[in-house]
């Protein structure tokens, strides 16, 4: 499987993420968060920065459900779905996952036939810290 | 000194080029890179020691220094390269048509030569998630092009009720040109709507026939002045308006974090295009927009403002993309069917509309828009004759 290979800017995000913390960058001067992260708030230009815990709430925007030929890893799971999640206390920010049947479990441990755009999900973490979506209603 | 007047109709283009289009050609990209631009100045009726400017994508190997030198170029005053993978093929025009206009150069060549066909796809590169900003995509398994253009796809087809048969209509209408088209990988080989509903899926809701083809081939086109192009061998075929697109909040291939990622860079191009132009969408006879994958047609149908928004699927009904309807589209068979070679086959395309001579000709064609890439920064060209 690919892992992050983060930069200066992202770092802090998958820092948490192994601490089981959903955190989202956000400007200290204007209060706007924003996703990716960068060094300057597109808002009021300034550089100074927090990260805000999420509540790891959201819904389901769109998504995908890719099929071979695709990366070995991926293809010996394929088909898998790849969701993009509206945070729910910033519906701008939008984050690329996977609906899984629970923390750590296979890209193709829920049906794709369960994901459905406007479903409500939340935040779970694999083993490696990376962020997981549950149905919040299974 | 007379006043700077901009680029409206300063500039045309005198001469195309192209290689075979296929799926493996023996050549290397640099080869068939000299063997495009060499046909395009032949075309033109102009020497290869006249050229003095070069643009091309920043994903072309055969960069500008190899170009000069196996072709036989003069002395270079103007050379570009414009990055985006496929958002990049009109820009070459526009910044050859910019510097021309501005008096930095005088014969401009653009060019784009790939093996797609034979070589590597871009995303089976890695065995870890390059570049940087995949780590947000990539881990995930959103890892191709078609996966990335789907997120969006299927949230289209969610919020305006659009249906995989207004895909097919796209995907009918490219295939449908291409079997008129001897050059085109598809020549004679007609897709049906079973073909299409029955065919496998690469990433749902997107099937075979939602994506381009994989292609080797070059193409390449000469750019003057309107003055100069008067003497040449072909009629001119005038860059009327031209325009680059990047929206604000853009992320390439994946716009997810605007706040509205369904309108794309089609939108802010468009926006410039046709304020400097004197024609309006309804003026268009034909239209040739990028098509690496069909869903990238009623998305720029709504960006160029040939329709509303989320009215984009429905025109494409009642064969409204096909000869004699109200919008012909990728008459030599576009990116779909008859060749990927980032967009630049639709370029030579509109100057075959434009000067007459296409495989697929709309009848007295005065006008083309010529786009390139949405959903990264990109660029178009309206066309006149
Ligand atoms: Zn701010």
């Amino acid at each position: 499987m690919l892992t992050p290979v983060t930069d200066a800017d992202g770092a802090p995000f998958w820092r948490y993420a192994a601490q089981g913390e959903l955190r989202v960058q956000a400007c200290t001067d204007c209060g706007e968060p924003r996703f990716p992260p960068r060094p300057c708030c597109p808002h009021c230009q300034s550089f100074a920065s927090e990260w805000r815990r999420m509540s790891g709430r959201g819904r389901i925007w769109s998504y995908v459900v890719p099929h071979p030929p695709l990366l070995p890893d991926y293809a010996a799971q394929a088909p898998y779905n790849v969701i993009l999640v509206e945070l729910a206390e910033a519906p701008r920010i939008r984050m690329v996952g996977n609906l899984v049947s629970g923390p750590g479990a296979p890209l193709n441990s829920l049906s794709p036939d369960r994901v459905r755009i406007g479903a409500r999900v939340q935040v779970v973490f694999d083993g490696d810290g990376l962020p997981q979506w549950v149905l919040e209603r299974p | 000194m007379p006043a700077v007047t901009g680029i409206k109709d300063a500039t045309a283009i005198v001469g195309i080029g192209q290689t075979s289009f296929a799926k493996h050609l023996p050549e290397d990209e640099r080869t068939l890179a000299c063997r495009a631009v060499l046909a395009a100045l032949d075309d033109a009726g102009i020497a290869p020691g006249e050229v003095d400017a070069l643009a091309s994508y920043t994903m072309e190997e055969t960069d500008e220094v190899e170009l000069a030198k196996a072709v036989g170029f003069g002395d270079l005053t103007f050379f570009s390269k414009i990055g985006f993978g496929g958002g990049g093929s009109c820009a070459t025009v526009a910044h050859l048509a910019a510097a021309i206009a501005a008096g930095q150069a005088t014969v401009g060549v653009a060019w784009r030569s790939r093996k797609r066909g034979s070589g590597p796809r871009p995303w089976t590169n890695t065995a870890v998630q390059l570049p940087t900003p995949a780590q947000w995509t990539r881990p995930f398994g959103l890892l191709r092009p078609a996966d990335e253009i789907a997120m969006l796809a299927r949230r289209y087809l969610h919020e305006y009720g659009a249906t995989r048969d207004h895909l097919f209509n796209v995907a009918l209408a490219c295939r449908n040109r291409a079997n008129q088209n001897p050059a085109a990988v598809m020549y004679e080989r007609p897709l049906t709507r079973e073909m299409y509903m029955s065919s496998r899926w690469i990433s749902e809701p997107l099937c075979l026939y939602d994506n381009c083809l994989e292609t080797d081939g070059a193409l390449a086109c000469v750019i003057v002045s309107s003055e100069r192009a008067r003497d040449c061998r072909r009629a001119p075929v005038y860059v009327h308006s031209a325009a680059q697109g990047l929206p604000a909040q853009h992320h390439g291939m994946v716009n997810y974090w605007n706040d509205d990622p369904l309108t794309g860079p089609a939108w802010a191009a468009a926006r410039h295009l046709w304020k400097h132009a004197d024609i309006t969408p309804s003026d268009v006879d034909v239209a040739q927009i990028y098509d690496a994958f069909t869903p990238l047609v009623p998305l720029s149908l709504e960006g160029y403002g040939f329709c509303g928004r989320g009215e984009g699927g429905a025109f494409t009904e009642g064969g409204a993309l096909e000869t004699g309807g109200r919008l012909p589209l990728n008459t030599g068979g576009g990116g779909l069917s008859e060749a990927y070679v980032h967009g630049f086959n639709l370029i030579n395309e509109g100057v075959k509309q434009l000067r007459g001579t296409s495989t697929a000709q709309v009848p007295g064609a005065a006008t083309c828009l010529v786009t390139a890439g949405e959903g990264v920064p990109t660029s178009a060209l309206l066309l006149r004759n």
